[in-house]
């Protein structure tokens, strides 16, 4: 395991290298995955991927005084989501209003050293659509398209929900750090998690600032049976349709003959 | 112990779902229903989307009444050309209401027509039968017969044409009632994922006098024809049938039909029928309560159908 993990590391450092595109300041973030790919099968119950890399200084800068800080954005395949709202309509409750939010992540990870506000200030946190409250959501009403205000109940309301389903969080002790340049988090996938690929982005902090960045990915597929069983019901309908009928009447028939008293 | 429904897209405990199986089986071969009606709210409020629960649960309906009909088919119970006639009207509801079904999903208004369908048709249906068996156990205390059947008591839908004499049932009615019954069926089982048993029934007791021997016998093969008809429909136009969810529900769907039809066959007509009545009538006005009810909460989220 620990041998695994540094070649990961090693390879990660030399990914970093090859593509050399990072600014000016001195340090760099490495960051890698303890699997790229994670497969749902019949007794998929969700899954914990770990995500850890490390900070190279720059040996010609001075070290900092103050401390890193490390936030990850985990950001899962984009779909067009609808949040309805219930309101009472000749004595019965009905879904009224809705709101489409377009190209919406399905699932939505935010992991951080500490709490965002001491990480940096909200004018940053904003312009880099960090945290929960500062990522943009397209919303479509009828004909307009704009990002949400923050304290749009509709907005509020579909955060909380996907909140309640685990498909959407903000962990502020979410990353730890093992050395001072070491660092690790871990990435909890609810068994709802969607199929798709997932990317992830992670931002390292000095003094409210941000000076580097890195991302990764990963990729949730059906396998085996599962993945069978949903190409087969796309893509050849009524044949898994009739496959159905005759499983019912097999499982009739052998009913009858199995309990039949006469 | 959990498994991971392919098309419903979410984990489950089998044996739970087994359970769930097994207890709408036996209320089904009891009163010799499909039991959609009690299954799909449950898998709706066990997490399922409404869409897959309705197109899954058509398969369980077809397993169980197929396990069901073939009792009474030995039994002599079923009759064969009066099912084919209803299934005629039955076929053209079912794909009618397969059509509407995706048509509703587009517009997002899928869950308050399945809602409302439920306490409409369930409150009223169920309190008639409830009125009706009270009136029958009251005049079978009395000591009176109870007459289902007037002879020479004639409706105005015998003098349509293309009579037709069935023979099991002993009945002799025009084609085109049968047909409408069987549409409507369709229709219903199609949109709301029930098998319609539960309305089949007292329709062909009250509209077409069909005796209460065969009426459960044609019934459960009426349904096994339109649920087998509408879970290829809905896979083949929807693809929300999710074979894992609908095979463990045959599993205990057909064993608790099995049980139930020996429990049936020990009570009497009329309590069968207020009991059903009252089952059916419990299940609308909890619906109704959903309804009416102010919800703890107002909004829901849910991918958009038909979008990418």
């Amino acid at each position: 395991m620990r041998r695994h993990l540094f070649a990961a590391m090693a390879a990660a450092a030399m990914a970093a290298l090859a593509c050399a595109a990072t600014p000016a300041a001195g340090e760099r973030i490495i960051a890698s995955l303890s699997n790229h790919r994670v497969m749902i099968t019949p007794n998929f119950a969700g899954e914990e991927l770990v995500l850890f890399g490390a900070i190279e200084r720059d040996p010609n800068n001075p070290v900092r005084s103050g401390s890193y800080d490390i936030l990850a954005t985990v950001t899962g395949p984009r779909q067009n989501l609808v949040t309805f709202r219930k309101d009472r309509m000749l004595g019965i409750w009905v879904n009224v209003d809705s709101r489409v939010f377009e190209n919406a992540p399905a699932y939505l990870t935010v992991l951080s050293t500490r709490p965002l506000d001491a990480i940096a200030n909200a004018e940053t946190l904003r312009r880099l659509q960090l945290g929960l409250d500062n990522v943009v959501l397209f919303q479509r009403a009828a004909v307009t398209i704009a990002d949400s205000s923050r304290d749009d109940p509709f907005r509020l309301a579909f955060l909380k929900l996907r909140g309640e389903r685990r498909l959407y969080q903000e962990q502020t002790n979410g990353v730890t750090f093992l050395t001072p340049s070491l660092y690790r988090a871990s990435i909890p996938l609810p068994a709802e998690a969607p199929v798709g690929s997932y990317e992830i982005d992670v931002r390292l902090f000095v003094d409210g600032g941000q000076i580097a960045r890195t991302t990764s990915a990963f990729e949730v597929y059906k396998f085996g049976f599962e993945q069978y069983v949903s190409s087969a019901a796309r893509e050849h309908g009524v044949l898994y349709g009739l496959t159905t009928v005759v499983m019912a009447l097999a499982t009739g028939w052998l009913a009858s003959i199995v309990f039949r008293r006469d | 112990m959990q498994i991971y429904l392919p098309i419903a897209d979410l984990p489950v405990n089998i044996f739970m779902i087994l359970a769930m199986g097994l207890a709408v089986g036996f209320i089904s071969g009891m009163f010799g229903i499909g039991g959609g009606f009690l299954m799909t709210p449950l898998l709706i409020f066990l997490g399922i989307t409404p869409a897959v629960a309705v197109a899954s649960v058509t398969g369980h309906i077809a397993a169980s009444s197929c396990s069901g009909a073939i009792s009474y088919w030995r039994r002599r119970a079923l009759d064969i050309p009066l099912a084919c006639m209803l299934l005629a009207g039955g076929v053209l509801g079912t794909a009618f209401g397969v059509w509407l079904f995706t048509k509703l999903r587009a517009i997002g208004q899928l869950d308050l027509t399945i809602g409302l369908s439920y306490v409409l048709l369930l409150s009223i249906v169920g309190a008639l039968m409830v009125a009706e068996s009270v009136r029958a156990i009251i005049r079978s205390y009395k000591g009176k017969a109870v007459e289902l059947r007037k002879s020479g008591a004639h409706t105005w839908f015998h003098g349509l044409p293309f009579k037709i004499r069935f023979k099991r049932s002993r009945i002799y009615v025009s084609a085109i009632p049968v047909w409408v019954i069987g549409f409507t069926i369709g229709f219903i089982g199609a949109v709301m994922g029930i098998g319609g048993g539960f309305l089949l029934v007292p329709m062909l007791i009250y509209l077409l006098r069909v005796p209460t021997a065969t009426v459960i016998g044609t019934s459960m093969a009426l349904t096994l024809l339109t649920m087998a008809f509408a879970t290829v429909m809905h896979a083949a136009t929807n693809q929300l049938v999710d074979a894992v969810l609908a095979l463990i529900l045959m599993v205990g769907g057909v064993i608790g039909a099995q049980f139930g039809t020996r429990a049936g066959q020990k009570i009497s007509g009329e309590r069968l029928r207020l009991l059903l009545g009252l089952l059916v009538l419990a299940v609308g006005l909890r619906f109704a309560f959903n309804l009416v009810l102010t919800p703890d909460e107002l909004f829901t989220v849910r991918p958009l159908e038909g979008g990418p």
